[in-house]
């Protein structure tokens, strides 16, 4: 017959409401305001998934966003699939779709349960003891490892929802609205700070709303009704904005935080269309309150993982919050009393508590006299020593703790149960307080790291601040409230406070058992499954630190990282070895809190807003003219235009053909501009390019290298003098803005007596390149009043004309070898520009060429790209362009580097052609290239940069960097590649027209 | 991620600035001078102290001008921002 676990109607459950929802493919109810969690629990399943390593069963442990083991995926097969999602946090809705997810083939029949029997052999460490051996076999590990290990699925399909991201800037944030959340945002704002107040949960108040006990009031109210009546007061200040179900993921310095928060994974999928799902804020204030809460710690017992164990405080709240019971006979065991407030509230529900067993000998506490007058037993002194039910707590063995709590004594005791809440105390919430850079101190009394000390412009509140019980929150958070916002008095000054909680705790971190240890599984780690055996071992090996025994252990190493049982791996450590807890520190807890999905991070930048990328104003030709385009820096750049089914290399090869027989056309607008203009500006390029500038006449133009200080290459371009003091600096596409930004770093800080104004015109000009033979003829049906002769207008020059009214600059320089003229107009008439250059070329054949003929033609001439050619280990003598360094320039960037020790070396890597044995056969670039294939190890001397097959040529040329280059004109290197060897022969890199005449063709 | 006071502009988001290194090395004025060490020690030498820090930044995606921070690297907190060529603040 199926249990009825609803025990009494909750106000936070809508029973009206009734949610079907599946799991593992069986239909279930549940009611509006239940969690996943709570939902399974009212329908008596407790077994929710399986072990990492063990493959044990596992059960739902918590309420909250610390559960170790309700992993599960959401939304099978679908593109909203999502793994690892926490049962405790999912609202359910109508039609949500959840499985089991570390089990393989089902939840109750596990293949690698298996694990769990091989467990001797499975220790510490057994990862990289076994797999790490042979290293090549890891691949064969791995395929079994992850078939029956499987941590969720992650989906195929793009992700169908819309997230954002949002600036939040306030006086005052608030995290956690529980009853010190609520106090300390109620009294930030009605003093009229901005304040904020997120929570993770959907609903206010924390663990004080649920607390309905006469054990614990506040002005002679039970302390949840109080609270009540606070909240919904401040649902009325204005300048307090409250966000719920909004987590904060991570806290870094200066008061930025990141918080997700979720806008519609509660709703039914079709409420959704169109709907923002989740939101990062990125909120910057100016101070903030950290009101995190503490969380409760289980104890560690031999078997205390199986399902049906659980927090006493989510048992709590399961019964308070969700008016759901986890069993029909409870027992609880307890170092604390936590216990006895769950117990409370089952007995008020007519829930059967059957035991307790609490670990302290002597305990005077009047929670414990209300549970017995109740008639439930109360074993003091006590433990359990072992557990039984595989998928499901039956039974519990107890015996009594020796003196020292090291041992245990007498005879066992079997008790019968289904559901064991435990409680090893509670650990304050500081993973956020750590994140933003606070320290910690141990405090001894109860064993607990607490916040060392308050800032400025941050204060801990409440539990996470080490306070555990109502009066000492009431009066610690109303003293360092009043000293951290400045104000003198708050509402709350004469409130009266009953707490009837006893802090009597007996902490024992690994609580004995009868058998001996290694006989045992007292789990630290649910969902790593690591042992306080594994621990030990790791200890005994040798590891002390314990940045180092979590990672071999993997203790804290799951998606929940360790919440619960960090504490006690410490505590363990420290017993072990001999080391004081609070010099042995803790592990780092870092962002996010909880996991965040990938589409929180990454918002809209999704699809096309992934990156922006930059057009130049003759891209839509380039698109109608069935332009291929290749990325450069953010540009997209013309790379090839294929006609008729051309592949790329029977393009480039008509391209650079037509380029050199005819005429061909490239849209340059992407190089990078910089107008320089002052009295300085021709003494500011002697200091910035190697050859010299002073005496270049206005209207030529200069081939110019820029070094870094280390002397190697960096940029390339030329410049044209437009006047006295005017220039026009070209720059690589790429390296633009880094040149931009160097010079004016120069220019500010070490030379800024310089009269020089630089401003990036990159955008506000485009080019476009006419080239060929041909190209004269053109320009000349462009421009019919310009003189073209090689008197007026020569090789390296520039003028200012016009095409009718509009400002032209054409440049005769040349990239490629060939004639060549470059037309820059304002950027808006480019393309007609570009347009009549077609038009007045056709006739001739002009060809568009992209990126790649540029590359091959410039090639051909053995001109290098800095970036290609050049990494950041070439200096100009390397490259074989001794001729553009100034020996006669006092300084400029770089010039002493050029004849350090290492630079002026005769055996460094200096840039040559390479010409293949076989002319047909193409080198790869990035090919090594090496001497002796037979003395090993080989020898690499260097590497292939630049390799095309040349129309022109019909041979296969190539650029590379080789050590001693320059002497070895002539000599044979080989090249050897996955199935062949390739014999080169070392050429000059000039491979065409060496003399330049086809410049002045 | 800081909040820096741009010392032509006031106080902008870490994300609009870029970080440049040590601040006051001079670049020698007569480079051929010196020795490889010599010419080392600015060029390649810099220090990474836990601690006080001397820095240079520049306000990149703002008035694009570079100016010194003081910056404690052991808890990040900016002690000072001065303009290039100021001295930088004794205490
Ligand atoms: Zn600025």
């Amino acid at each position: 017959m199926k249990k009825n676990l609803r025990v009494k109607s909750s106000k936070f459950i809508d029973e009206t409401y009734r949610i079907g929802f599946k799991f593992n493919g069986i239909k279930y109810y549940g009611f509006k305001g239940d969690t996943l969690a709570s939902a399974l629990i009212a329908n008596d399943i407790h077994l929710v998934g399986r072990s990492f390593k063990y493959h044990r069963p596992r059960g739902i442990m918590t309420a909250g966003s610390e559960e170790p083991n309700a992993i599960i995926q959401l939304h099978n097969n679908s593109s909203r699939t999502e793994p690892n999602v926490r049962a405790t946090e999912v609202e359910i809705y109508e039609g949500l779709e959840a499985s089991s997810q570390n089990c393989w083939p089902s939840v109750n029949f596990d293949i690698g349960g298996i694990n769990n029997f091989l467990s001797p052999i499975l220790p510490a460490g057994f990862y990289y003891k076994t797999f790490m051996w042979p290293a090549n076999f890891w691949e064969k590990y791995e395929y079994f490892i992850r078939k029956s290990a499987g941590l969720g699925k992650s989906p195929t399909e793009p992700d169908p929802d819309i997230y954002e991201h949002r600036y939040i800037h306030c006086d005052v944030l608030v995290i956690g609205a529980g009853i010190s959340g609520i106090i300390a945002a109620k009294i930030s704002a009605k003093k009229g700070f901005k304040t904020l107040l997120v929570d993770e949960n959907p609903y206010l108040g924390g663990s004080t709303i649920i607390q309905n006990s006469e054990f614990f009031k506040l002005n002679n109210q039970t302390s949840g009704s109080w609270l009540e009546k606070e909240i919904n007061e401040i649902k009325k200040i204005d300048n307090l904005e409250i966000k719920t179900r909004t987590s904060v993921a991570a806290y870094h310095g200066y008061n930025f935080l990141l918080a997700r928060e979720n806008l519609t994974d509660h709703l039914p999928i079709e409420n959704r269309k169109n709907k923002t799902r989740q939101r990062l804020l990125k909120i910057r204030a100016k101070k903030v309150i950290t009101a995190t809460g503490a969380i409760e710690r289980p104890l560690i017992f031999n078997n205390n993982d199986r399902p049906g164990i659980l927090l006493s405080s989510a048992i709590k709240k399961y019964a308070d919050l969700y008016g759901v019971s986890c069993g029909e006979k409870n027992i609880f065991l307890t170092n604390n009393d936590s216990a006895y407030e769950a117990a409370i509230s089952l007995i008020q529900k007519g829930i059967n508590v059957a035991a307790i067993v609490d670990n302290r000998e002597q305990v005077d506490s009047k929670l414990l006299y209300e549970v017995e007058k109740n008639n439930t037993k109360v074993f003091k002194g006590f433990t359990v020593t072992d557990t039984f039910g595989y998928k499901r707590i039956n039974k519990i063995q107890i015996m009594q703790l020796s003196k020292d709590g090291q041992k245990v004594v007498g005879s066992k005791i079997n008790l019968s149960c289904d559901c064991l809440g435990i409680s090893g105390g509670w650990t304050p919430a500081i993973h956020l307080y750590t994140q933003s850079g606070g320290k910690l101190k141990f405090r001894e009394e109860d064993q607990v790291f607490i916040p060392k000390n308050q800032s400025l412009d941050h204060l801990s509140v409440g539990s996470c601040n080490g306070d555990m019980t109502l009066n000492e929150i009431m009066t610690n958070l109303l003293k360092d409230l009043k000293l951290f916002l400045d104000i003198n008095d708050t509402d709350y000054e004469n409130i009266e406070v009953l707490s009837c909680f006893n802090q009597s705790k007996r902490n024992i971190w690994l609580l004995p058992s009868d058998k001996n240890l290694g006989k045992t599984k007292p789990f630290v780690d649910y969902q790593n499954d690591a042992t306080a055996k594994d621990i030990k071992l790791a200890l005994r090996e040798g590891f002390r630190s314990i940045e180092h025994v979590k990672r071999y252990t993997t203790t804290g190493m799951g998606t929940d990282q360790g919440k619960l049982g960090n504490m006690h791996a410490l505590g363990i450590i420290s017993e072990t070895a001999g080391a004081k807890m609070g010099e042995l520190g803790t592990t780092t807890f870092r962002p996010p809190y909880t996991p965040l999905t990938f589409g929180t991070i990454v918002g809209r930048n999704v699809g096309e807003f992934f990156d922006t990328f930059r057009k130049t104003p003759m891209h839509d030709w380039h698109v109608k003219n069935k332009a291929k385009f290749e990325n450069v820096g953010q540009w997209k750049r013309a790379w090839y235009y294929p006609k008729n089914n051309e592949s790329m290399h029977q393009t480039v090869q008509r391209e650079s053909k037509a380029a050199r027989d005819s005429a061909g056309i490239l849209d340059a607008s992407t190089l990078g501009k910089i107008d320089i203009q002052g009295t300085d500006a021709s003494e500011f390029l002697n200091r910035v390019y190697t050859n010299a500038w002073s005496k270049l006449a206005i209207g030529k133009c200069r081939y110019g290298l820029m070094l870094n200080e280390d002397g190697m290459v960096y940029d390339d371009g030329v410049t044209t003098r437009l006047g006295e003091n005017h220039y026009i600096m070209t720059t690589t596409t790429g390296g633009a803005a880094t040149v931009m930004g160097k010079l004016e770093d120069y220019l500010q800080t070490e030379w800024p007596e310089l009269d020089v104004y630089l401003t990036s015109v990159t955008d506000q000009f485009a080019t476009a390149s006419v080239c060929g033979p041909n190209s004269k003829k053109i320009i000349s049906k462009i421009f019919p009043n310009l003189d073209l002769s090689d008197g007026n207008f020569p090789h390296m020059s520039f003028k200012n004309t016009k095409i009718g009214n509009i400002s032209c600059r054409v440049m005769r320089i040349s990239f490629t070898g060939e004639l060549s003229f470059e037309i820059n107009v304002q950027a808006n008439y480019a393309k007609s520009m570009w347009e009549k250059c077609i038009e007045a070329g056709k006739e001739f054949n002009i060809t568009p060429y992209g990126t790649e003929t540029m590359h091959l033609l410039r090639a051909e001439k053995g001109f290098i790209i800095v970036g290609q050619d050049t990494d950041a280990t070439m200096t100009p003598i390397d490259l074989q362009m001794d001729w553009i360094v100034s020996k006669k320039k006092y300084d400029f960037i770089g010039k002493r580097s050029l004849y350090r020790s290492d630079t002026i070396r005769e055996d460094r890597k200096q840039l040559v052609g390479l010409l293949t044995e076989n002319p047909k056969e193409v080198l790869e670039e990035g090919a090594q290239i090496v001497t002796d294939i037979k003395k090993l190890p080989i020898e690499m001397i260097g590497h292939v940069t630049s390799s095309y097959y040349s129309p022109n040529l019909d041979k296969s040329i190539a650029l590379g960097v080789v050590k001693g280059g320059k002497n070895l004109i002539g000599k044979k290197l080989i090249i050897p590649m996955e199935n062949k060897n390739i014999n080169v022969t070392v050429a000059d890199p000039v491979f065409l027209d060496k003399e330049n005449k086809r410049l002045n063709a | 991620m800081f909040v820096i006071n741009c010392p032509y502009c006031g106080e902008r988001e870490q994300s609009e600035f870029k970080a440049g290194g040590e601040a006051h090395i001079v670049r020698p004025k007569q480079p051929t001078e010196l020795s490889d060490d010599q010419w080392a020690e600015y060029l390649f030498m810099r220090k990474n102290i836990k601690g006080i820090q001397y820095e240079r930044w520049n306000h990149a995606h703002g008035c694009r001008k570079w100016f010194n921070m003081v910056r404690d690297t052991s808890n990040d907190k900016i002690k000072a921002v001065y303009k290039m060529g100021e001295e930088p603040p004794t205490e």
